[in-house]
């Protein structure tokens, strides 16, 4: 089966999430005999387009102007469309993202094809098409069988890891047209956090929790996560109280994350809040209540003031090289 | 204006997740309104207050759902559809909402981002696609001014603001609206407010689940000292490979 994927840039480099995706759908077309097609979208060098090859993509769909340069949903939806239809591809990967979020269903609707979102393994392709996917915020998994024709699957984040094997990938322009429902909705304004590590995207987050008793006390944490290069998060108090941005709040109703390590450090590990951060590889805890519930998820802990270890681990950390 | 709500009938965020019979456990599990529907629902009575019109309820549930639209209606929705069928999946609840959208010309459809039992988070793009219509997510803020909405949407390490063309279709999470807690003139109203059951539309089986099964329980969490954090980086370089 021919597949394609999309893939997404930070601004100056491909993602790892992307990269991971083209691993997957590399896999997925050796297994059953097809070849694997990239759609990348917007300013991106052609040198990272052809080391796509690297991971296992045989040609790379590029589009370019100005109506693709925004991150807007519809418009990259419509350039997913047409590469698919001029790969002729059966099956479609997309690796979650937020704007992935926003333009996926759009991908399968006009595509007539059936969509599965948050899977976590290769498909089974021995009887049919069938995929696994994380349910109930990760506490759950379903196996779950797309019959149609065309099949669309959005990668949970770190559930595949990308491989290198060699090769350059042919880089080929796509020339993209866009229906008047796809340019209705304008974007006026953009507000990025800039220099500040993406949450979804980092391999290591350091969260904190009610348990550092203001917003005067972050200081600590942010030492520790730029010592670690992670990117910062938080627990639902802390973000509503304000005491840090409401993008910061990592749970079941925020963002969830799946780094290689999490570092939770006074929070008290609230079921929303390990629904948001049980897909992470590793957990560690740093907690003074013994008795804190979220011990029971973790890998390591450690049992004592934040004030005092934190900045202890953050002077250990810089020592690491 | 004519705004359609679509609400989830899912486990509370505290709920134990376990299956009996390849079937969700619904033993001592307390269902909710989806917490991100509610904030659309909440968001939709204040449009309401603010310009008039009125709004209108769906949920795609058996009679067991009836229970979590009432209290949709005690929210402050005027009337409220039930879709007579268990969801299959996104693409069956989609096209069930949107022959009902097909016949009844909202200005504005609003619900969750996503459900928070399957998390798929594909029903607003699929019901807006079906009706060729824009799908704006996830949005914080929403205001209309002379037929245009005006919103904050959250993107990868930001946000953005949108505008738009009524009608559309939304998915919304916080801080769209504060919840709303029903009062008593709420509660009293919601059970004599119109309820109407329809039968669904029929849908190929395009998606079909097989096996639910629970993650591999954790080991046991490994303990550092306290006086001697550097301890735990050892470990995570050396034991977890994770530095």
């Amino acid at each position: 089966m021919s597949v394609l994927i999309y893939i997404e840039s930070n601004g100056s480099e491909i993602k790892k999430s992307s990269l991971d995706a083209v691993s997957y759908g590399a896999q997925v077309a050796s297994k059953t005999g097809g070849t694997a097609t990239v759609v990348a979208i917007g300013a991106i060098p052609a040198d990272q387009l052809t080391a796509l090859g690297n991971f296992g993509a045989a040609k790379v769909l590029h589009v370019t102007g100005d109506a693709f340069n925004q991150n807007a949903p519809l418009p990259t939806a419509a350039a997913v469309i047409q590469a698919a239809k001029q790969a002729g591809a059966k099956v479609v990967i997309l690796p979650k993202s937020t704007l992935v979020d926003s333009f996926a269903a759009k991908v399968a609707s006009q595509l007539k094809a059936g969509i599965v979102t948050n899977v976590t393994e290769l498909p089974d392709t021995t009887n049919g098409f069938q995929v696994k996917r994380s349910i109930f915020t990760g506490k759950a998994f379903a196996t779950v069988a797309i019959n149609t024709d065309v099949k669309v699957i959005t990668l949970a984040k770190n559930a595949y890891q990308g491989a290198e094997t060699g090769g350059t990938a042919t880089v080929e322009a796509l020339s993209v047209s866009l229906s008047d429902t796809d340019t209705k909705t304008k974007i006026t304004n953009v507000e990025k956090m800039s220099g500040e590590l993406l949450l979804t995207e980092a391999e290591i987050v350091v969260s904190g929790g009610r348990g550092f008793k203001g917003p005067e006390n972050w200081g600590i944490l942010l030492d520790l996560a730029k010592a670690l290069g992670a990117a910062t998060g938080c627990s639902k108090p802390v973000s509503d109280m304000d005491w840090r941005p409401h993008h910061e709040h990592v749970g079941q109703t925020g963002v969830k994350v799946a780094p290689n390590l999490y570092i939770a450090v006074g929070i008290s590990g609230a079921i929303q809040h390990l629904a948001g951060v049980n897909s992470s590889k590793c957990i560690v805890v740093i907690n003074k209540d013994p008795e804190a519930p979220f011990f029971k998820a973790a890998d390591y802990g450690i049992v004592g003031d934040l004030f005092e270890v934190l900045p202890k681990l953050t002077e250990a950390a810089k020592l690491l090289k | 204006m004519k705004i359609l709500v679509c609400i989830t009938h899912v486990p509370d965020t505290t709920s134990k997740i376990t299956f009996a019979d390849n079937k969700f456990n619904t033993a001592g599990v307390q269902f909710i309104i989806g917490p991100y529907d509610e904030y659309a629902l909440s968001r939709a009575v204040e449009l309401k207050e603010q310009h008039g019109g009125t709004v209108t309820v769906l949920n795609v549930g058996d009679a067991e759902t009836e229970p979590t639209i009432r209290k949709a209606l005690a929210i402050g929705a005027d009337d409220a559809i039930r879709i007579n069928a268990v969801p299959k999946d996104a693409g069956y609840v989609a096209a069930q909402i949107a022959a009902i959208a097909k016949a009844e010309a909202y200005d504005l459809i609003l619900m969750g981002r996503e459900s928070i039992d399957y998390n798929g988070g594909l029903v607003h793009g699929l019901v807006a696609d079906m009706l060729n219509l824009p799908s704006i997510t996830p949005i914080m803020k929403l205001d209309i001014e002379n037929g245009i909405a005006k919103m904050t949407r959250e993107i990868e390490g930001g946000k953005e603001s949108v505008e738009c063309a009524l009608p559309f279709v939304a998915g919304c999470q916080e801080p769209i609206a504060e919840w709303k807690i029903p009062n008593m003139r709420g509660i009293m109203s919601a059970r004599t407010k119109p309820l109407k059951v329809v039968e669904p539309v029929a849908v190929a089986d395009d998606i079909v689940y097989g096996t639910f099964t629970l993650p591999a329980p954790k080991g046991a969490c490994k303990m550092v000292d306290a006086a001697n954090p550097g301890e735990l980086l050892t470990l995570l370089r050396n034991e977890a490979k994770v530095l």
